[in-house]
């Protein structure tokens, strides 16, 4: 329908650029002429060599998969993950138009404060008649606990973000409010990264509004939050449900972009009404906590007694106001779909005005006239549970749609509304607006006009509302332009916020009154530490277990037979830690390497993403052989693919971890690891009754091969090998080398000695160490390695009992 | 009448927990014209590391306590000197049930005691077909809502069989409907949700209750439990009626009141949490005794 066609539209990859009628489209306007703010980039796209655009699209793609940015849906299986639906073409908008989404978004943040602060407080919106009791009283996300506690800090709402989408007449409206934990806003960060690989041009780029000043923002409004009014220093943190949520990713990504730790509710406790984060040196006070979590689980005492990822007591930490939430617990209930049908109106009653941007039009089927208005124009309608706080096109949000069921078999639309009328409510079908996106076809692609919604955040700072210059907008399928269409999921989007001119760069120089701040990488919380420990123990037994597997399958090759001496030997060792030779790669090995790759995943924010790709890389490639490996030598050499991805990972951490605490623990757990399993392996292959060829295999698979000719020019004896895989202090396998390594760690660690006296945890190491140093090798017994064996183990417990609870 | 209400609750941890935190709603308190509290008392041994005293939403007094050491075994020990009024005979000026939803609608309010908390559905009650088909069952046309209420509560008790071994805590009302077996817990919670199945308000009700030994025999020490019955809304003017549906009795002189909820959930005796590996167990131990 395009009365006049610009000279753009006969371009190829516009040619079939079909905005619907009755619809508005963001790069056309009604006449059929692009709009001015789009140009300068549609210009440059389009002057793209035909085989330049797939490569650009690909070099987006790349950074994300580099990036190791994934979403998924909550799911019992921690590692499914799903790769990042980008749409590669920006939705742009200009600047002038974005000061006026967030002019009316700012009204609206105030608005819901207000409402907040009413139901938590006075409760007159219900006695003076402007919202029907029943719709908070029987609402979920009401939390009766937080009735009467005013928040720290003055203010209920701290961070927000809006779902808005454009009407055919091009004005703006909200589909749904985000209060309760928003999310999305880490994930505009890295729309952003992927979208500047893919157009990395200076023109059009120093003309779109930055992100990062809005992050800055709102990290320093939370340290205000979290630390104002208080005598002792307490930080602000980020609380996430753990990975097994959907949105774990962006928490790891917006931890490390903010430089905040990352939480789960087990690292929290509460003494005294004081929230509390338990680190290695003890519980530390928090002051403030991003929660990316619902508040119904935040207490299982409290609040949802069958939360098993909260922290019992934080209710009352924020009873007795010693707690800021970002947002408050039970802001949940803004969200409520039905919410929005009296909105309008207490805009008016609250405010004494109108809402400068409306909301979805919205009728609460509980009231005799709205329900009637809505059985009316059913046909137009988008009927759902009134209670629900999904946007209208979130999956089961929806029952009817123009007028028929969807998915269920109902008597009537009039019987069921009168029936459930309290339950339900209606709301208009919307149109959105189109916004251009790539459509792949066999002859070359081509742009199309696709439906689409914005969200976009807003942070409360000292000066008022901020909101993030872009945000990132749901891209749905082609075709259907309803609110509805946007379910079935489709892709995400950079939103480009562009100027007339370039865009000054952020200033990096410290903001004058804060001065300059290092952020010290804080206290190690305790299970981060338990979980970098066990990575280290975890993944040193998958090297262990490739090591012994593949010095089994080099001799399977070498004899030919199962049922020699040294085989049988191995084999039974093996079989007492869980590992079964048959299998060419034992499932007991691809059990190590997940439980090595969850306690990962749990500590994803601190460590590099080269290191988290390494090890998926090294699960998936191990599974992937339990498909093709054959007994003997091609298992062999696949144990040395895997070995060397291993020491791929290993390197990759040890290189470039920053050596606090962290890196101590993971280093702690490998030596203490391995140091147990080189005495396991001495004790049953350095004995007399051991197996001829015996103590050549010990040697090689402490992989000391070489060294030991150096060293002794003889053939193996009981002598050399216990001599070089014990008694050495310059070999990294020896136990004496591991537990000088062990020292060296463990004196590094807060609180390892007190009032100038080694600790518990040393005071079991040095007796150990100097037996060591002075022991001979015809004194390094079996029973000598048990008890050491034994001895490691309690260091381990002295470990866990200091820094993990 | 005045009683003298004593309670022990031992918990023991198979290992020594390490943080231990507990939630008690164990103390009556004050109810206008019903209930006067003239003394409470609420220990724990060992002492905990923290204590907090607090009233929760719906009134219900709120204890909260926690042990920051390890700890093996903590015993809880409520005594109260409470007053139970007179209740003076029952009449029933409540209109009939059909006339109900017109005057909730005209009830404006989130205060406590409002009867718009307790229709919806919580956690543990709540509309469920078939005990909203039971409660229908019990209906005769032109019915009060206070004979609804009395008639739902009497059907229950008629079909019901008290049954310690049937159900524990966690059973879900619709599976003890089913077997028709349970203890006052889930009577109360089947109660609870046929009445609101059939649009009254209804809620939870903790507390103790006077139990009399057979005749001839004396009263059996720290032989009773603490007890549950129902609260139901019967309109803006006769207001909250209670019914014991394991006694098929209006709550009278024999019982005295905790608190309030929605459901067992609101208003739990304990609620704990600890970090440390193993079960529990625990033990308890309720006398109501009568004062001269």
């Amino acid at each position: 329908m395009l009365s006049k066609p610009s000279p753009f539209a006969r371009h190829r990859l516009l040619e079939s650029y079909q905005p619907a009628p009755g619809v508005a489209d963001e790069l056309f306007d009604a006449q059929g002429n692009m709009r001015p703010v789009w140009r300068p980039f549609v210009e440059r796209f389009l002057s793209l060599e035909p085989e330049e655009i797939p490569r650009r699209f690909e070099r987006g793609d790349q950074y994300l998969r580099d990036a190791g940015v994934y979403y998924r849906r909550y799911s019992n299986d921690v590692l499914a993950e799903r790769e990042w639906p980008l749409s590669h073409i920006p939705v742009i908008l200009h600047e002038r138009e974005w000061a006026g989404i967030c002019e009316g978004l700012a009204q609206r943040a105030d608005l819901l404060e207000a409402v907040m602060a009413d139901l938590y407080g006075p409760g007159r919106l219900v006695s003076d008649g402007h919202l029907p009791p029943e719709l908070i009283a029987g609402n979920r996300h009401w939390l009766r606990p937080m009735v009467g506690v005013p928040p720290r800090g003055g203010h209920y709402l701290h961070f927000l973000a809006f779902e808005i989408g454009r009407s055919p007449d091009g004005t703006w409206f909200v589909l749904g409010d985000r209060a309760q934990a928003p999310s999305g806003a880490g994930f505009a960060l890295e729309n952003r990264m992927a979208t500047g690989r893919i157009f990395p041009e200076r023109f059009p780029r120093d003309r779109i509004h930055k992100l990062a000043g809005f992050f800055t923002e709102f990290r320093n409004a939370l340290e205000d939050l979290s630390g104002q009014g208080r005598e002792r220093p307490a930080r602000a943190a980020i609380l996430t449900p753990g990975p097994a949520s959907d949105g774990y990713y962006e928490h790891t990504y917006i931890a490390r972009y903010l430089g905040l730790p990352l939480l789960e509710g087990e690292d929290l406790l509460v003494e005294n009404g004081q929230a509390m984060v338990r680190t290695i040196e003890g519980p530390q006070p928090l002051g403030a906590l991003w929660r990316r979590m619902d508040a119904g689980f935040m207490d299982p005492l409290a609040l949802s007694p069958h939360s098993q990822i909260g922290t019992p007591g934080m209710m009352e930490a924020v009873r007795l106001g010693n707690i800021a939430m970002v947002n408050a617990l039970g802001a949940g209930v803004l969200e409520t779909r039905a919410l929005m049908a009296f909105l309008p109106h207490i805009s008016r009653v609250l405010h004494g005005q109108p809402l400068k941007m409306p909301n979805i039009a919205t009728w609460w089927c509980g009231a005799a006239r709205e329900r009637a208005h809505v059985r009316a124009h059913a046909d137009q309608m988008m009927i759902g549970p009134a209670m629900a706080v999904d946007l209208p096109f979130d999956l089961d949000a929806t029952t009817a749609l123009g007028g028929a069921f969807r998915g269920v078999a109902r008597s009537s639309i009039a019987q069921w509304l009168e029936a459930e009328g309290g339950q339900l409510v209606g709301q208009e079908a919307v149109t959105l607006s189109t916004t251009p996106a790539w459509q792949d076809a066999p002859g070359g692609g081509s742009l199309q006009p696709r439906p689409m919604t914005v969200r976009v955040f807003a942070a409360r700072t000292p000066q008022g509302w901020r909101f993030m210059k872009g945000g990132y907008a749901r891209i749905g399928p082609q075709g259907d332009a309803t609110a509805l269409s946007m379910q079935s999921g489709g892709a995400v989007a950079d939103v480009w916020v562009v100027s007339d001119r370039a865009v000054p760069p952020l200033t990096m120089a410290p903001d004058s009154a804060r001065g300059f701040r290092r952020r010290s990488p804080g206290t190690l919380p305790a299970r981060a530490a338990d979980n970098l420990y066990w990575l280290g123990r975890y993944i040193e037994r998958c090297e262990d277990a490739v090591r012994l597997i593949r010095a089994y399958h080099l001799r399977l090759a070498a004899t030919g037979s199962i049922d020699e001496k040294r085989l049988r030997r191995l084999a039974q060792f093996l079989d007492d830690v869980g590992i079964d030779v048959s299998e060419p790669v034992p499932s007991g090995l691809i059990a190590r390497l997940d439980a090595a790759r969850i306690c990962a995943s749990k500590v994803r924010d601190r460590f590099s993403t080269d290191g988290w790709l390494a090890l998926q890389d090294l699960a998936k490639t191990a599974r992937e052989m339990t498909e093709t490996a054959r007994p003997g030598d091609d298992t062999a050499r696949a144990m040395g693919v895997l070995l060397r991805k291993i020491t791929g990972f290993t390197g990759l951490v040890h290189e470039n971890m920053y050596r606090f605490a962290g890196w101590r623990f993971l280093s702690v757990g490998r030596a203490l690891e391995r140091s147990a399993a080189t005495a396991s392996l001495l004790i049953r292959f350095c004995d007399e009754t051991a197996p001829e060829g015996a103590l050549d295999l010990v040697v090689e698979v402490g992989d000391s091969v070489i060294t030991h000719q150096r060293r002794y020019r003889v053939a193996t004896s009981p002598e050399t090998v216990l001599d070089l895989l014990v008694l050495d202090a310059d070999n990294p396998r020896a136990i004496l080398f591991l537990i000088n390594d062990l020292k060296a760690n463990l004196e590094a660690l807060p609180n390892a000695e007190s009032a100038g006296r080694p600790g518990p945890i040393l005071r079991a190491l040095l007796p150990l160490r100097t037996e060591l140093m002075v022991a001979e090798p015809r004194s390094v017994t079996p029973e000598f390695l048990a008890r050491l064996r034994t001895q490691l183990f309690q260091l381990s417990d002295l470990i866990s009992d200091q820094y993990m609870r | 009448m005045l009683y003298e209400v004593k309670l022990r609750l031992t918990y023991s941890y198979d290992s020594p927990t390490d943080h231990a935190r507990n939630l008690l709603r164990l103390l009556p308190s004050d109810i206008a014209g019903t209930q006067v509290v003239r003394a409470r008392l609420l220990t724990f041994d060992p002492a905990p590391s923290e204590r907090y005293e607090s009233v929760d939403f719906f009134g219900t007094a709120l204890t909260s306590a926690a042990w920051h050491r390890p700890i093996a075994e903590i015993s809880v020990q409520m005594t109260a000197q409470v007053e139970r009024k007179t209740a003076p005979p029952t009449f029933d000026f409540s209109r009939q049930l059909s006339d109900l939803p017109g005057e909730l609608a005209a009830q404006h309010s989130l205060e406590p005691a409002s009867p718009h908390h307790f229709l919806a559905a919580s956690g543990r009650a709540g509309p469920d077909p078939e005990m909203t088909a039971f409660a229908r069952d019990q209906l005769r046309p032109g019915m009060t809502v206070y004979e609804a209420i009395t008639a739902v509560g009497k059907a229950l008790f008629a079909q019901m069989s008290f049954d310690a071994q049937a159900t524990d805590v966690n059973t879900p009302a619709a599976e003890a409907f089913a077997k028709r077996h349970g203890v006052c817990q889930d009577f109360s919670h089947i109660m609870i949700s046929a009445l609101r199945g059939i649009g009254v308000p209804a809620g939870y009700v903790s507390g103790f209750l006077r139990t009399y030994p057979p005749p001839g025999q004396p009263r059996l020490e720290g032989a009773d439990a603490m007890h549950a019955w129902v609260r139901a809304w019967a309109g803006a003017e006769m207001g909250w009626v209670e019914f014991d549906p394991t006694n098929n009795q209006s709550a009278g002189e024999d019982y005295i009141t905790v608190g309030y909820g929605r459901d067992y959930d609101d208003v739990p005796p304990l609620r704990g949490a600890m970090r440390g590996a193993g079960g529990q167990e625990s033990a308890q131990a309720v006398d109501v005794i009568p004062q001269a």
